[in-house]
């Protein structure tokens, strides 16, 4: 506690190890992930990744830093995408216009979005915020079949990357190009968000997020303050759009409709979104289980929904949130005290879900696998999943692992207790 | 800041201000002058409308009839931040403040608007040396220094009302309203947050809601008692005191159990 005097005079210099280091080694892991995970899929992969990130980041920017639930988010990223094809389609224009450039546009088309749907959205935040931003996305996305010449109807629109004018050389005809553009729009973005989070209005959305009336008896408006925070979201979420826009070369109906507005806020909200680097976990957790879990079992989506649940009832921080937690135990060093409770507790914790999840697929396969197809395969093992031996060992190994999880979560339960408690006689 | 702080003009002048919820009538036309610089205390028994006032003042809820100027400026209109930024900051009743924000960046964000930050995003926050220099001078004065970078949510109740005066005087205001101040806390707490009122509120206009007589008469300059909507009494302490009405409406029950 004595430093503290000092510290009041102190302001922490504007470049240091602690706040550079996390970005330097995000460039660096992006710069080099290609030659890790270096296969046509995997980039792929990465590239969905990048450009869902800058969206959950921007989504974020009103769910966790402004505490405005968007029910319709979709609608500013397809919007913004939609507006980048068409560049790409007006081939004299597009013929001046190097590739890497386009993202901008997509935020420009996104921000005026928000510009108009926020003048009269943003009024008030909670219930009525949610059911405006829930009849504006659907409203938007029912336009996709109206006005067909902007969102082309059912089909969508398509357009051609690779007409644009070659940067330094560069035609963008390659997978891996278009992650090193995406990686870039990545960084960039999400450095400027964070940004806008340390401005004072950017501060001030925190404040409004916990406490609008007192921040309108600080001088601040609320609404104004909601309203800056809307449209530097959307203008993310344009960058996003036009980041889909030439990763795809198309976009549809599906760009703009409930379901990716409630992708986004599942993932956001999986990833903690009361962190900035939340959001980021929640994108890439969930475009794993979508992409790779998706491959093994039709089923993924409902495990994808049992996990926000879980999240949602008990670890409301999400994965970020359980990161954090640790800070305390790392901090009073005490993070030993919590190895062993943890492996005693999460490897039948595993086993249970594991057996859990084995139970679902065998009685999904059994009902629903074409007539005579009796085998399955899971864990790389095949078995006929008529069998009731099957139906025996996958229960079995669900309730011996609940039961051992339960048996050890006191034990887990005290650990966390001594782990965040000061030693005696050490300072608080 | 406001520089219009001109001799002759009040700092706050209500005039004949009225407010009906549906038929009841809360506040029945009062009219009030308050001088610069002063200290003015409003007591009244529970539901004479000390709150409905402090409300009307501010911009919460707007008046049924009757003005409110502020320095000479009238307030009809005028949204809580408006008449924010002309200087009135206002606490609240029950403890108001940005629960998951720490301590310190509660202080911050109430100097944002005076320090002329605006709505600006092309500013960083923690580059501005002043500000962190004038939050830190505040915490010290309200004494919660050592609370610097814990969520203000997980403060004690004394600490969170400190919290609170230290971010309604914060702005700059010149004018500071203050709702119970003292309200649920114990004598030690109590003794506490009127010398940490005294000290910030000098050379300020101070208008304060308060039940405890004791914190009153020791630091109002004036008071003015409300009952049932209406200022039935206004003046210094001790001629409050020895108003007979004041006594028979409320002052004399109130002291007796002051004592």
């Amino acid at each position: 506690m004595t430093d503290l005097t000092q510290k009041t005079a102190h302001v922490p210099p504007a470049v240091t190890l602690g706040n550079t280091l996390p970005w330097i080694l995000s460039i660096a892991f992006l710069a080099i992930a290609p030659q890790i995970f270096s296969s046509n899929s995997a980039i792929t992969i990465m590239n969905q990744m990048g450009i869902t990130i800058v969206f959950a980041l921007a989504y974020n920017m009103l769910l966790g830093q402004g505490g405005m639930l968007s029910f319709g988010h979709a609608v500013y990223m397809g919007v913004g995408g939609f507006a980048c094809v068409h560049i790409m389609n007006m081939e004299t224009f597009f013929s001046y216009l190097p590739l890497p450039f386009l993202p901008i546009f997509g935020g420009v088309v996104g921000m005026l979005l928000a510009v108009i749907v926020g003048s009269f959205s943003t009024r008030r935040a909670g219930t009525v915020f949610a059911m405006i931003s829930l009849g504006v996305g659907e409203l938007i996305a029912a336009c996709s079949v109206i006005i067909v010449v902007f969102f082309g109807g059912e089909e969508g629109i398509s357009g051609d990357r690779t007409y644009g004018m070659p940067f330094f050389g560069i035609e963008f005809l390659q997978h891996i190009e278009v992650y090193y553009l995406t990686a870039f729009w990545l960084l960039l973005s999400a450095f400027l968000m964070f940004m806008f989070s340390r401005t004072p209005v950017g501060r001030m959305a925190n404040a409004v997020r916990d406490n609008p009336e007192r921040a309108e008896f600080l001088g601040y408006s609320s609404r104004w303050v909601r309203f800056y925070s809307f449209v530097a979201s959307g203008f993310f979420c344009g960058i996003a759009g036009g980041l889909f826009a030439i990763n795809y070369e198309i976009l549809t109906e599906e760009n703009l409709n409930l379901a990716t507005s409630g992708g986004i806020l599942l993932m956001t909200f999986l990833g903690g979104a009361g962190f900035f680097f939340g959001p980021v976990i929640g994108a890439v957790v969930f475009i794993l289980l979508q992409t790779v879990l998706g491959l093994q079992t039709d089923l993924w989506a409902l495990y994808v929904g049992a996990l926000f649940l879980a999240t949602v009832m008990f670890f409301p921080g999400g994965f970020a949130g359980l990161l954090m937690m640790h800070v305390t135990p790392i901090r009073l060093g005490k993070m030993h005290v919590l190895y062993v409770p943890y492996l005693k507790t999460f490897i039948p914790g595993i086993l249970a879900v594991l057996g859990i999840c084995s139970v679902i697929e065998i009685v999904f396969h059994a009902r629903h696998a074409p007539l005579g197809d009796e085998d399955m395969t899971i864990f790389w093992t095949t078995f006929n999943s008529h069998s009731i031996v099957a139906w025996i060992v996958a229960i079995a190994i669900a309730v011996i692992g609940v039961w051992l999880t339960k048996k050890a979560a006191p034990g887990l339960v005290e650990a966390w207790h001594e782990a965040n408690t000061p030693d005696k006689g050490a300072s608080a | 800041m406001n520089a219009m702080t001109k001799t002759g003009v009040a700092a706050l002048k209500l005039d004949d201000l009225r407010k009906n919820f549906g038929k009841s009538e809360i506040i029945r036309g009062i009219d009030l002058e308050i001088g610069d610089g002063e200290r003015h205390a409003v007591i009244g028994p529970n539901g004479a409308g000390k709150s409905t006032l402090f409300n009307l003042i501010t911009g919460r809820f707007p008046p049924t009839s009757g003005k409110v100027y502020l320095h000479g400026q009238d307030l009809a209109g005028k949204a809580p931040y408006e008449i924010n930024r002309m200087g009135l900051s206002r606490s609240f009743q029950i403890t108001n403040i940005f629960p998951k924000m720490t301590v310190f960046e509660n202080v911050r964000c109430s100097l944002l608007w005076s320090e002329g930050y605006r709505y600006s995003f092309w500013n960083i926050v923690n580059r501005a040396q002043h500000l962190t220099e004038e939050a830190d001078r505040i915490l010290e004065q309200i004494n919660l220094t050592e609370r610097r970078e814990l969520p203000a949510g997980v403060l004690s109740y004394a600490e969170q009302r400190a919290l609170e005066i230290g971010i309604t005087m914060a702005g700059g205001a010149d004018v500071i309203m203050l709702d119970e101040p003292t309200a649920g806390m114990s004598h030690s707490e109590t003794d506490y947050i009127v010398d940490l009122i005294r000290k910030v509120t000098e050379k300020k206009t101070l208008i304060m809601v308060e039940h405890d007589m004791g914190v009153v008469f020791g630091l109002a300059d004036r008071i003015s008692v409300l009952v049932y909507g209406e200022i039935i009494a206004t003046g210094k302490p001790e001629e409050v005191r020895a108003n007979a009405r004041v006594q028979e409406a409320y002052l004399g029950a109130a002291l007796e159990a002051e004592h």
